[in-house]
């Protein structure tokens, strides 16, 4: 049976790896290969990479790291940060990574997704929302982002996702900037929006702080990617840096499906 | 000498790394002369059939590709779009396929179960051995998981080609052998110990 994905997310920032909390206050935690190996040893299902200067600094991807990340990782890899052309997307799919993961680019124009997936094919092309609470409105209302939350576009988040899917996104990933490095849980109502509304896996980012948090996640909207930040890299209340992953005895625990799920194989809530 | 075939698709870096690991030398080779002394070949593969089965058409390998599996008998195994392009074709495209293992490349989008789940069929999902394949001769005692990342399948004429079934909304042929030819729908080079392991297997045949 498939399995939800568990994936930790690094953050790449001027070459090193730190975490935030809400897209802020950077907090250093090391080298990122060294991570990789870390990572390597424990099995994880597979790993997310972001950098999160290309955008805002608007340079193009770090294809020395991408390399070098690439040829050491051993489970399969998705890389974002910056990539707005076919070439650079291509180039880094060749070097030997599985997804590349596109935001601001396919916000501007979700064609460029289009584009990448006719070159590198639609399962190697990952659209990555990051989304926020709108700050004005008592509902449960959220908006899109961009630039490591510094722009908003005028849209909701499932009409932003069902453009990128239908524009040919292989993979969803929401992040949640108000949920980033709260280790308060995920958001548990969005998820169950997005995955109803999509058709291609979703991956869901930002909020957990443990493995029930993990687990709450997926008996609530079934097989998914729960992606983790500062749950992978930090250890108790003071966020000592400790690299670490679940046991597959802790996995095989948080991703019980409810049976239901599990007998008819309909993904769609 | 392992040969890994670089048409310009797919992660040929992965498998020389894991090569270099498991302690077996090998190289890649992307032209017909870097594949002569081959005594295993692996043939990668990712994205659209036609864009992988043009590159490997206009790549000047297929000739010696096709002496050294179809005359020499030298064991080959095709992963992911590898693996599909052993077919006979692939409803994803219109190119012919190798036609090395008789079957046809099926969208899991035809089905009527497996078309109402998430699309590609992405993640680590269980492989049942059948069929006392040699790429699961040693070190599968327990059923293993591998790494899926695809939206077709490879759908064999004869089942007794068959080396392991996975289930996703359906059950599907997710390897095959048929004598030294062999085909894996997932990723080898990216499932860990269990990935190493059936390379193994076929490195040692």
């Amino acid at each position: 049976m498939l399995r939800p994905r568990i994936i930790p997310c690094l953050l790449v920032h001027k070459g090193g790896l730190v975490k935030t909390k809400k897209f802020a206050e950077h907090k250093y935690i090391g080298d990122p290969i060294n991570a990789v190996r870390i990572f390597n040893e424990k099995r994880v299902d597979e790993l997310l990479v972001l950098d999160i200067d290309a955008t805002v600094n608007r340079v193009p991807p770090d294809f020395t790291l991408i390399e070098k990340l690439a040829s050491e990782c051993r489970m399969p890899l998705c890389y974002g940060g910056g990539i707005s052309t076919v070439d650079q997307a291509s180039r880094i799919v060749d070097m030997g990574v599985e997804k590349v993961a596109i935001s601001a680019a396919a916000l501007n124009d979700p064609s460029i997704l289009t584009e990448i997936a006719s070159s590198v094919g639609r399962q190697s092309v990952v659209a990555v929302l990051d989304v926020r609470r709108k700050s004005n409105s008592l509902e449960d209302l959220y908006e899109v982002c961009s630039h490591n939350g510094k722009r908003n576009y005028p849209t909701t988040v499932l009409d932003q996702a069902k453009r990128f899917e239908e524009a040919g996104a292989g993979e969803i990933i929401v992040n949640s900037v108000d949920r980033d490095g709260m280790m308060e849980g995920y958001n548990l109502n969005l998820a169950k929006q997005v995955r109803s509304a999509l058709k291609v896996p979703v991956t869901f980012l930002g909020g957990a702080g443990s493995i029930d948090d993990i687990k709450r996640l997926v008996s609530t909207v079934g097989v998914v990617g729960a992606a983790a930040g500062s749950l992978f890299v930090f250890k108790g209340k003071f966020r000592a840096v400790l690299i670490s992953y679940p046991t597959d005895k802790q996995k095989i625990e948080a991703c019980q499906l409810d049976q239901d799920i599990l007998k008819t194989d309909n993904q769609y809530v | 000498m392992i040969k890994v075939v670089d048409y310009g698709v797919g992660n040929i870096q992965a498998f020389m790394t894991l090569f270099k690991q498991l302690g077996f030398e090998a190289h890649r080779a992307n032209s017909a002369i870097g594949l002569s002394d081959a005594s295993r070949i692996v043939l990668p593969g990712v994205g659209h059939f036609d864009r992988a089965m043009q590159r490997l058409n206009d790549s000047g390998m297929r000739p010696k590709l096709e002496e050294l599996v179809l005359v020499k008998r030298i064991p080959i195994i095709g992963v992911c779009v590898g693996m599909q392009m052993l077919a006979n074709g692939s409803d994803e495209g219109s190119l012919p396929g190798l036609g090395w293992i008789p079957g046809r490349v099926r969208a899991f989008s035809e089905h009527p179960i497996a078309s109402r789940l998430p699309m590609p069929h992405m993640g680590w999902n269980d492989l049942e051995p059948c069929n006392n394949s040699k790429l699961f001769s040693r070190g599968f005692e327990t059923a293993p998981q591998f790494y899926f990342l695809h939206s077709f399948y490879f759908d064999a004429e004869d089942k007794m080609d068959v080396a392991a079934i996975a289930h996703y909304g359906m059950n599907f042929d997710a390897v095959v052998s048929r004598k030294h030819i062999h085909g894996i729908q997932c990723h080898p080079e990216k499932s860990h110990h269990w990935g190493a392991k059936l390379l193994r297997n076929f490195i040692e045949l």
